[in-house]
């Protein structure tokens, strides 16, 4: 999964693929704001077809939260 | 006559100017913070100026624009989420302002979609002969709606107005997109004056300010806006390539650069103008339009998209040429 998310995450927010990882956090390491976020969100729900509610988004700072969370929700990896 | 088309813009916003350092000492904000999520660097507050004021200026300068005489209007719709009062209607004022008597008179509140219903429904009034030639007006006080403590909202929005007199033709609009899901209205609300009577207790508890979820109304923009353009171009088989402007309701220029990128188009055909007054709601796209028209920057034959997103939840988009011929009979076309 962390490939996939790598690809992603280095789209959206215009960062190094081969710089982030499980640990990166989205705002302090990647300098993402709330609505590169957003669009991250949608880039992660058009990609793994899951939906991520507004209030889930406060729990999900680092790359490692968001692949546990995918996980939860069921998506293989 | 086949269709409609748009022979007249006008605009007004309050004189007022409020920039992002003067909210700063208002709400625990930032210039930088507000610019950089947003695009938006000042915008126009109104201190005196009422929603119908500000709607009449507009609507003055887009009949002079026209060459037109405001007893030729047979239908005005004022397109308004923040009617001064609720009867009479915006679109009555501004009819009483211009002196005239024979015009059917409505508002419409869809919200930021406003606009694009208005001049939906004003072009089928039209094209059904129920009258020849339209004003459609966005007119909004934002500035009553916001909660002024609530730095997520009130940083966004400014007041305004624009309009456009439209008129029965051989060309101009081509293609209309729209539709709503109320479904999901609870992630943009304002509730205004609610409503009570003797049976009732009245309604508490309830904040009267407007009540945004963000990060729904960003992805519902971002996901809906290049779909809505998407199907008209498709039902109005026109190629991207030759689509000249996309005006784009101007709530946030984040929004606006993410819906060019899903659709594959260049920046720089999404003109934008809310760096100077915020989001207008239902107003934003015609002062856009009226800025474009007076500074001559469309042409005879431009292809032109206009579409609107907002609260309810609605959308809209409407695909027209740019018909300018009229202005070289009447003498009143724009210079560069």
């Amino acid at each position: 999964m962390l490939e996939k998310m790598r690809e992603i995450i280095a789209e959206q927010l215009n960062a190094e693929a081969e710089s982030i990882t499980e640990a990166s956090s989205f705002k302090e390491d990647l300098g993402a704001d709330s609505l590169d976020l957003f669009e991250l969100v949608m880039a992660l729900e058009e990609e793994y077809h899951v939906e991520i509610p507004s209030e889930d988004l406060a729990n999900l700072s680092t790359v490692g939260d968001v692949m546990n969370y995918l996980k939860e929700k069921g998506v293989e990896g | 006559m086949k269709t409609t088309k748009i022979i007249g813009t006008g605009s007004c916003v309050p004189d007022r100017i409020v920039t992002n350092d003067e909210l700063a000492g208002v709400v625990d904000t930032s210039d930088s913070w507000i610019q950089e999520r947003t695009g938006i660097c000042r915008r126009h507050i109104s201190v005196k100026e009422t929603t119908s004021e500000l709607a009449a200026e507009a609507a003055r300068a887009a009949v002079l624009d026209a060459g037109i005489l405001p007893e030729d209007l047979g239908l005005i719709i004022a397109a308004t989420s923040s009617a001064d009062t609720v009867m009479p209607t915006v679109a009555c004022r501004v009819q009483a302002a211009l002196g005239n008597r024979s015009a059917v008179c409505f508002d419409l509140n869809a919200a930021c979609s406003g606009f694009l219903y208005s001049l939906n429904v004003a072009h089928s009034m039209i094209k059904s002969g129920l009258c020849s030639t339209a004003l459609v007006v966005g007119a909004e006080n934002m500035s009553k709606t916001i909660d002024w403590t609530d730095r997520g909202t009130c940083v966004l929005f400014g007041d305004g107005a624009g309009a456009c007199v439209l008129q029965a033709s051989d060309d101009g609009w081509i293609s209309t997109v729209s539709g709503a899901d109320g479904l999901r209205g609870d992630v943009l609300t304002y509730a205004g004056n609610t409503l009570h009577n003797f049976l009732t207790a009245p309604l508490s508890g309830e904040t009267p300010y407007m009540k945004m979820d963000g990060q729904a109304v960003f992805k519902f923009a971002v996901k809906t806006v290049p779909a809505c353009i998407n199907s008209l171009l498709e039902q109005a088989g026109c190629r991207k390539q030759d689509v000249r402007w996309y005006l784009l309701h101007q709530a946030n220029e984040r929004i606006i650069s993410a819906a060019a990128r899903r659709l594959g188009e260049p920046i720089e055909k999404f003109p934008i103008n809310l760096n100077e007054y915020g989001n207008t709601s239902a107003a934003s796209i015609p002062i856009l339009l009226d800025e474009m028209n007076r500074e001559g920057r469309l042409e005879q034959g431009d292809k032109i998209v206009l579409a609107g997103f907002g609260a309810g939840l609605t959308w809209g988009a409407t695909l027209l040429t740019w018909q300018d011929d009229h202005r070289k009979m009447n003498g009143t076309k724009k210079g560069k």
